[in-house]
């Protein structure tokens, strides 16, 4: 049984409208979503910007709630939890974002952010909470001293290491990482990803890896889904969709990918958004590998 | 030959009450007419900082404390502000990386690059003329239509080709780009960089890339100087930087990119 499996997950949004407005338009950024996830995968969430990746993940976790569809974790639909229940869940499948500058609150001190999640799960006395936050910096890389900073005085890929402290704090089993390294420089998005494979191993994780960057993907995923527009156009082991991309979509947005070789040959393939058509169904085209062509 | 631009010895300040932060220290580059320099380096590295010094568009506290631009056989650190005017948009013009931020909201994207001619002596009649010819030159269809759209009408791509044609409206033989890719889709920043390296051509324009990404550096420079805590660390040309790169830090840098598998 997969640990994860998401079934046709609609979320659209309506734009516009109103009484002297043109009509609303209806945005589809989650549209009829369908894959799983293994315990222990890796899994790459690629898409440009309004491909309805990090929709996708948010309707996941609940903190967006998804028009339709199914969000089976362990067997049981979370779509269909109560408000309780949802809490309970969440100890499971818990959300790193992007952004380490604006996702920590700047007035509280590291070590209370670690313990937060803790405290409002109301898990542990005061002193076994102390405790397991400083085991918690222990295990992304942080000094206990840092224990009684604010947000401010660290580093981004400082921040970034509080907030996977607070998603590991109740102990999940799924982490959704939205784009968790974008905002970052390039050394420090090294030492963040190399965070993030040694807690994989250590704490058996799973991972939702959301990202635009192709070429880290390749690098770190096991399994890859591309998004555009609100669809997955192809999925796959990570070898073979990168070995043989077989949308167009897929195919244009690696070969828009620089290469770091100055005498690569610069082979351009545009997709022509015209082509698109929404109710193409994903079919398998080998082994692991399916694409909606 | 006689280089285009030659930066020497530029150190930069940021001067607080009884203490001074060298952001740039004793840098010196140059560039040969129509060749792309890609700056590298990460935040603080200094890239950006002595971009705004070439301008000349640093903002107090930050301040040349010493070094020269030479630039078509004139220090601009000596120029007057009124002659600077004439420099900037003229002979080196600047993109940024947020062209929304960048763009006037209240104006006409037309009317933008018009000023850009007409801040330089063009007559206003010339000026419309050429701006329909610019927006073609970057690449927006249906150009007369569009020059009447405000910024916000634009997709980010076509926000960043109106600033692309701003800064080529006046021919200059320098154009300083500061990452001017960094905000757009992986799949835009492929057209704009194409756009780009079709126009320097045409134009034998030089380029001042100002990255942090190696794959922009990979698919545009001719020649790379990484930086880092205010230093040259590293400068040579593309090829020897990216595939024997001899300081550490370049190394490290390199060794942080996610490598691409051949294809």
């Amino acid at each position: 049984m997969p640990l994860l499996e998401v079934r046709h997950l609609v979320k659209h949004y309506t734009r516009g409208g109103g009484l002297f407005a043109p009509p609303p338009t209806v945005v589809r950024a989650v549209d009829d979503v369908t894959f799983h996830i293994d315990e222990g995968d890796m899994f790459g969430l690629v898409g440009e910007s309004g491909s309805g990746k990090s929709t996708t993940g948010r309707c996941i976790l609940r903190l967006v709630e998804p028009d339709r569809g199914e969000v089976v974790f362990r067997g049981e639909n979370v779509l269909e939890f109560s408000r309780g229940r949802m809490r309970l869940a969440r100890r499971d499948m818990q959300i790193v974002f992007q952004d380490p500058y604006s996702s920590l609150n700047p007035r509280m001190r590291a070590g209370d952010i670690v313990e937060e999640p803790l405290i409002i799960h109301g898990l542990g006395a005061s002193s076994e909470r102390v405790a397991r936050v400083k085991e918690l910096f222990g295990l992304v890389g942080l000094e206990p001293a840092h224990l009684r900073r604010y947000p401010s005085e660290f580093s981004g890929g400082q921040r970034q290491r509080i907030g996977i402290a607070r998603a590991l704090a109740l102990n999940p089993a799924l982490i959704v990482a939205d784009e968790p390294v974008s905002a970052l420089d390039v050394s420090i998005q090294a030492q963040v990803i190399e965070l993030l494979l040694e807690l994989r191993a250590r704490l058996r994780l799973t991972y939702l890896f959301i990202a635009h960057d192709l070429r880290l993907v390749e690098n770190i995923c096991n399994r890859v889904a591309v998004m555009y527009l609100g669809k997955i156009v192809e999925m796959g082991d990570a070898q073979a969709l990168f070995r043989n991309p077989t949308h167009p979509y897929t195919q244009a947005l690696l070969s828009a990918v620089p290469r770091l070789d100055p005498d690569a040959p610069r082979t351009r393939i545009e997709f022509d958004s015209a082509s698109f058509r929404r109710e193409t169904p994903m079919r398998e085209i080998g082994t692991s590998h399916w694409a909606a062509v | 030959m006689t280089p285009l631009l030659d930066v020497q010895h530029l150190t930069i300040a940021f001067e607080g009450p009884g203490s001074a932060l060298t952001a740039v220290d004793d840098v010196t580059l140059t560039m040969q007419a129509g060749e792309t320099l890609g700056l590298v380096g990460e935040s603080g590295s200094g890239k950006s900082v002595t971009a705004l010094a070439i301008l000349r568009l640093l903002q107090p506290p930050g301040k040349v404390i010493g070094g020269q631009v030479l630039f078509e056989g004139r220090d601009l650190l000596r120029l007057t502000e009124s002659e600077m005017r004439a420099v900037r948009g003229g002979r080196i013009s600047l993109i940024f990386q947020e062209p929304m931020t960048a763009l006037n909201p209240t104006m006409r994207v037309g009317d933008q690059i018009a000023e850009a001619l007409t801040s330089h002596g063009v007559g206003k009649g010339e000026a419309r003329r050429r701006v329909v010819e610019l927006l073609d030159a970057v690449r927006i269809t249906d150009a007369a239509k569009r020059s009447r759209d405000y910024p916000h009408q634009l997709s980010g791509g076509m926000r960043q080709r109106v600033m692309i044609a701003i800064a080529l409206a006046c021919r200059p033989p320098l154009v300083i780009a500061d990452e001017p890719t960094t905000a757009l889709d992986v799949t835009i920043q492929a057209q704009v960089l194409e756009m780009l390296r079709e126009l320097k051509d045409r134009f034998n324009l030089a380029l001042l890339l100002i990255t942090h990404d190696f794959g922009v550096i990979a698919e545009m420079a001719d020649r790379v100087a990484v930086m880092r805590g205010g230093q040259l660390v590293e400068q040579g040309p593309v090829r020897q930087i990216l595939r024997a790169p001899s300081h550490e830090y370049t190394q490290r840098l390199l060794r942080a990119v996610p490598g691409m598998s051949q294809r």
